[in-house]
């Protein structure tokens, strides 16, 4: 082999090389959809996203209809703004509701959405107005711990009542046994 | 033996090492002292990376994507028990990319280019080619030594992120075709997990630092090498060994410093 192709190869290996360490590092940046079908966006504010991460599915009825495209903060309202590409195939009222929703209990998180009644229909751009906002685990559990405790100190009123009502009779019986 | 000649056969066995880690320091710093030469006459270097990069490319390559395939079902299996199977691309980018790439293409770097350059070094010596150049005032550090060293330490991140990336690719072949991951879960996962600079960034460190150790040990056995067929055999032998425990225990050393938690 010539000089020439030497060269040649190992710019090529060398090549191969780099693109493959391009490949990995852009993975954990955000990459393009490889996908081609055409899409239009539509938003939805939340007050609270969850878990829910870019390029989640987004579904109705369960098959997946579009993807999420980019979360951002709204510093005026402070909610979570969601934009979202919906396949063009599929069009939804424009009172359509999204909601957070998991896969099985603990799984990835993505938005249903379900259909309204109205006639016209959403359009690039649109938002969508009725929104409701992810699960907390967190607040779901100290919500519980709360009502607990409350049921907890009623009972303990009313049973402490009939302890009071109770007592006299095995104060009365207890010097006995004694 | 008598407890004093264990003694001292002990004494003789340690100054032996000893010595024999000076000649390792020492044969280091002069293939370092060689390496602007080397770097002056790029074209040895790069006839080096074609006869070690390139000819070690479809093994690495080929054994990426069987590595893939592996983890892409044995992760599938035991995430199925937890309902994590939306987690297999996260799975597979971070074993590739923080162990798998760098190690397994060290070891099957050692193997197919280490060998080769330990064989290469030692015929060289037996047949009398170093002693030649030295003759001819010729320094065969830095016209046989310091460009494959060089042409070593370029090509291992090379092949490490070619393992890695063909890696995730043979793990996507199994996930999203084969098995029926959701293709958006997978990717999403893996890009949410895997950080440049942690991840592919430590990885490509460890590369760097395992071709290092792999070029060198193969190098030093070369040259070193008794001047005789057997000798060469021999030493051919030890630069697999040396160089796969270098590895693996440069990988801990290593692992334990980058992704221990303060």
């Amino acid at each position: 082999m010539g000089r020439k192709g030497i060269e040649i190869l190992v710019g090529l290996f060398v090549l191969v090389g780099m693109l493959a360490v391009v490949f990995l590092a852009l993975k954990s940046a955000n990459l393009a959809s490889f996908s081609s079908d055409k899409t239009y966006e539509v938003t939805a504010r939340f007050d609270n996203i969850g878990g829910l991460k870019m390029r989640a599915p987004v579904r109705s009825a369960g098959v997946t209809v579009g993807r999420v495209k980019r979360i951002s903060f709204d510093n005026k309202t402070f909610q979570g703004l969601v934009t979202l590409e919906i396949d063009t195939r599929y069009e939804f009222p424009v009172d359509t509701s999204a909601k957070i929703l998991t896969s099985g209990l603990l799984g990835d998180q993505y938005i249903g959405l379900e259909p309204g009644g109205d006639d016209k229909n959403l359009a690039e751009g649109d938002v969508i107005k009725s929104t409701q906002s992810a699960v907390v685990l967190e607040n779901l559990i100290s919500q519980f711990l709360f009502s607990k405790a409350e049921t907890g100190d009623t009972a303990d009123k009313s049973a402490s009542k009939s302890d009071a009502k109770a007592d006299p009779k095995p104060d009365a019986k207890a010097p006995a046994h004694k | 033996m008598s407890p004093s000649e264990t003694l001292a056969s002990i004494g003789r066995r340690t100054i032996r090492n000893l010595g024999s880690l000076g000649r390792h320091a020492v044969f280091f710093v002069d293939v370092l002292r060689h390496v602007p030469g080397a770097l002056r006459r790029f074209y040895l270097v790069v006839t080096q990376i074609y006869a070690i990069g390139n000819d070690s490319f479809v093994i690495i390559a080929a054994s990426g994507l069987a590595v893939g395939f592996v983890l892409a079902l044995q992760g599938y299996y035991t995430l199925s028990r937890y309902g994590a199977t939306e987690s297999l691309g996260l799975l597979v980018a971070l074993s590739l990319v923080r162990e798998l790439g760098p190690v397994v293409t060290a070891l099957l770097f050692a193997g197919r280019a280490g060998t080769a350059l330990t064989a290469e070094i030692g015929l060289m010596k037996a047949g009398e080619q170093l002693a030649a150049m030295e003759l001819m005032a010729v320094d065969p550090r830095s016209r046989v030594l310091a460009p494959r060293f060089v042409a070593g330490i370029i090509s291992m991140p090379l092949l490490a992120a070619i393992f890695s990336a063909v890696g995730i690719i043979g793990g996507w072949v199994v996930g999203v075709p084969l098995i029926g991951i959701d293709p958006g879960a997978f990717w999403s996962q893996m890009q949410g997990g895997v950080d440049v600079w942690k991840d592919v960034g430590n990885g490509i460190v460890k590369s760097f630092v395992f071709g290092i150790a792999v070029t060198f040990v193969a190098l030093y056995e070369g040259y070193e090498s008794n001047a005789t067929p057997e000798g060469v055999a021999q030493a051919t032998t030890r630069t697999v060994v040396v160089a796969s425990l270098a590895v693996l225990g440069l990988d801990f050393v290593l692992t334990a410093l980058m992704f221990s938690t303060p």
